[in-house]
């Protein structure tokens, strides 16, 4: 087999092979038995419960749960800014970054407060070291177990039974950073030390090459951050390349730990769904269809990176490593081509190569994942965004077949069906509006004042855009895309870092971020204290191909309706022009 | 809410020092086991200077292999792509531009022979690779700047050619080492 395929087969194989005890795992963990870290970790949650008043045996209902959600995530948000807007004159900064302009850290904040990371700086010079470890990776953490949380009392809820109480909101979300996340974290962060990544506090090196130039070299405490940045889906980049900076991503193996990295929980969150609620049989059939959909994207991008760009083809040249522009020789086409769709339909964001530089059509499956945003999902919320679809796909099926709809032997009435329905709208919604905005004052080129100034100090609204036409478009699309999908990935020659960009996309943030957690465990919660009716002749059955076949649908229906008008003005517009 | 503020702070302010102090601090400690004690690896020099050996450098020089095309010069305090899209009418220009440059600087190579890593620019701006073919295309121009055979610049590419992590993954050459060891050609 090509060396390049069988890395990405290898990959693939190696996640799903480790997904499955571990989503075991996870099962035990929110069910609270015994567990082999229980030994290390119990005498230290119950220190920090202790310390915090606490009581992680106090069940609590669905509105108590998010409340405390809400609450400790706004207590996080005021964290960050306070580290974003000091840090010049905080400890560790070697490299003497300033602070960040109240806008930036805003949209900074935000970012990485809901699990998106956009980054509209660069590592390198736009935080301090403090900021890095304090501020930022401390939110990659308790972000991701946020999303784990809440997807815990979606799985409690599910349980075939009668309730109000679905668990401890603290106890499911300490219990997910200190038994989930940070063993696996130690476990990456270990194998990339050894691997060339740098976890110094020293700043920057300055030498003098073989030729003869000076050269400096950013370094810092990279191995840490890069483990949780892919193991809780999160995505934010060390230095500003992200995972292509031959110190955050090294070789082809830190490489391959990095992917696995990051599609594992999502996987293992699915079977611990299936074991938690004892629906294994339903599990699989998600983990399928979610499969199906990430195979349909991820297959036509590797074959246009492998292709390469007709345009360069014209010119003459050889192009036997496919298309390279934005690309690392140590992944190659192939290994980067899997990433930018894995990154995508999973929420993490991180990049081994530059999208912008992608062919259209890798650029259309990268913004379809976003738009889908559940084929696996970011660790947490993508369960919970494929669970709108499934309310919609059993009431669908329901009606198509004329049985009442139910899932987990809850009836699904209009109520539920409102809350899902207005979650699944308001993502194109978010997408489409800010997109159109942002199109109509580029088409003009409105002189945006305050809003927004290029490098050379000009307020004219097409100055954000690093590259005319179609592809233009696809950058301003993308942005809120990634947004509304909390990735983080971007179409990064779009000049995002001012008042406009910023600020825009951190309404976006917010709204996609806490309307698809309030919504499903809200609905998790309304069906838990309904009558629970056992499966009978006139039920739908759930677990079945037929109905993962209506799920899949149902998504590709929404999804169509919704983003085709404006993937045909961009990718699909640009691949047109191409020629063939 | 205010029921749930103070369990929040506290459970706040204890994650901090557990997430952002402990496990760095472990990460550090094992990091000193690590070669050059994680401060990122280093290759040195006959003369002993060091480089950083994942880090490109720019190689504008005919006398040594050349690097890739850079969207940030190979200055390693930033990093970055062109993020420049595929049909971008000015970046088609550049790219062509590259083209001429190469085979004014490599007289006797034909054009289909130049693999396109050679004229983009990677993701990071410092990629530290270029390809094998990338590599022997620049045989020619090295043996004859620097005087020697032919064959003997071939067989030090050869040598440097790192092969697929047990079978997965591209074939790379870094050049950094490459150069480093040409010039330690008697």
């Amino acid at each position: 087999m090509n060396p390049q395929i069988l890395g990405v087969v290898v990959m693939f194989i190696a996640t799903l092979l480790l997904a499955v005890p571990l989503g075991r795992y996870v099962a035990k963990v929110y069910g609270g038995q015994k567990v082999w870290t229980d030994l290390i970790f119990n005498p230290i949650e119950r220190l920090f419960f202790k310390a915090s008043r606490i009581d992680p045996g106090i069940e609590m209902g669905w509105k108590q749960s998010l409340k405390a959600l809400l609450t400790i995530n706004l207590i996080w948000f005021l964290w960050i800014m306070f580290c974003l807007l000091n840090q010049s004159w905080l400890p560790m900064n070697p490299d003497h970054n300033p602070n960040m302009t109240p806008d930036l850290a805003l949209n900074t904040a935000i970012s990485f407060l809901v699990n998106c990371n956009l980054q509209d700086y660069s590592g390198e010079t736009g935080v301090s070291y403090f900021s890095q470890v304090f501020g930022l990776m401390f939110l990659q953490f308790v972000s991701a177990a946020t999303g784990m949380a809440a997807a815990a009392v979606v799985f409690n809820a599910l349980r075939d039974r009668t309730t109000e109480k679905l668990g401890n909101f603290y106890n499911y979300f300490l219990k997910s950073c200190t038994r989930i996340l940070l063993p696996v974290c130690i476990l990456v962060a270990v194998i990339h030390l050894f691997e060339g990544t740098p976890m110094t506090f020293k700043g920057i090196d300055t030498l003098t090459t073989v030729q003869g130039d000076t050269m400096h070299v950013s370094r810092g405490p990279v191995a840490a951050f890069v483990a949780i940045k892919h193991v809780g889906t999160n995505g934010g980049g060390f230095y500003g390349a992200n995972s292509a900076h031959p110190l955050e991503n090294p070789t082809y193996l830190s490489n391959i730990v990095q992917m696995i990295a990051q599609i594992l929980i999502p996987f293992a969150m699915v079977f611990a769904f299936g074991f938690y609620c004892n629906k294994k049989r339903l599990a699989w059939i998600f983990w399928g269809v979610m499969t199906a959909g990430f195979l349909i994207l991820v297959v036509p991008a590797v074959i246009a990176e492998v292709q390469g760009n007709p345009y360069i083809a014209q010119m003459g040249i050889s192009q036997p490593g496919g298309n390279m522009e934005g690309k690392e020789i140590r992944f190659g086409a192939i290994a980067s081509a899997f990433w930018s769709i894995a990154t995508t339909v999973i929420s993490t964001g991180s990049v081994n190569a530059m999208h912008d530089s992608f062919m259209p059509l890798s650029g259309m499956n990268m913004l379809l994942g976003m738009m889908i945003n559940s084929f696996y999902g970011g660790v947490g919320v993508g369960f919970l965004n494929f669970f709108i679809y499934v309310i919609l796909a059993v009431f669908i099926g329901g009606l198509m077949v004329g049985r009442t709809p139910e899932f987990g032997g809850k009836k699904i009435e209009a109520r539920e069906m409102k809350i899902a329905m207005i979650i699944a709208l308001f993502h194109p919604f978010l997408i489409l509006v800010g997109t159109a905005i942002a199109s109509y004052l580029a088409a003009h080129d409105t002189n945006m004042g305050w809003w927004f100034a290029d490098a050379a100090g000009k307020h004219n609204a097409s100055g954000w855009l690093n590259n005319p036409s179609y592809h233009g478009f696809s950058e301003m699309l993308y942005q809120y895309t990634s947004s509304s999908a909390n990735n983080g990935s971007g179409f990064e020659g779009l000049g995002d870092n001012n008042p406009f960009w910023n600020i825009s996309t951190s309404i976006v943030l917010l709204f996609s971020r806490f309307l698809p957690i309030i919504g499903p465990i809200a609905i998790a919660g309304l069906l838990a204290q309904k009558k629970f009716i056992p499966a009978s002749s006139g039920t739908l059955k759930t677990d079945t191909a037929i109905f993962g076949i209506l799920v899949f649908a149902v998504k590709v229906i929404i999804a169509a309706l919704a983003f085709f008008p404006a993937l045909a003005l961009g990718p699909i517009a640009e691949w047109m022009k191409m020629p063939h | 809410m205010k029921k749930e503020l103070i369990p929040s702070l506290i459970l706040t302010v204890i994650c901090i020092v557990f997430f952002s102090g402990v496990y760095p601090l472990l990460m550090w400690g094992i990091a000193q086991m690590a070669p050059n004690h994680g401060e990122g690896f280093v290759v040195k020099d006959s003369k002993g200077k060091y480089y950083y050996e994942n880090i490109g450098q720019k190689f504008t020089d005919d006398k040594y292999f050349w690097s890739r095309p850079s969207g940030v010069d190979y200055n390693a305090a930033g990093s970055g792509g062109s993020n420049k899209a595929p049909d971008n009418p000015d970046y088609l220009a550049d790219v062509q531009k590259r083209i001429d440059t190469f085979m004014t600087h490599n007289p006797g190579i034909k054009k289909a022979e130049i693999p396109s890593d050679m004229v983009t620019a990677s993701g990071s701006g410092l990629d530290p690779h270029i390809s094998v073919e990338a590599a022997n295309i620049q045989v020619a121009r090295i043996a004859k700047q620097r005087g020697f055979d032919n064959n003997k610049v071939a067989a030090l590419v050869k040598a440097h050619i790192e092969a697929p992590m047990y079978g997965m993954g591209p074939e790379r050459i870094n050049v950094l080492k490459l150069n480093i060891d040409l010039d330690n050609i008697k």
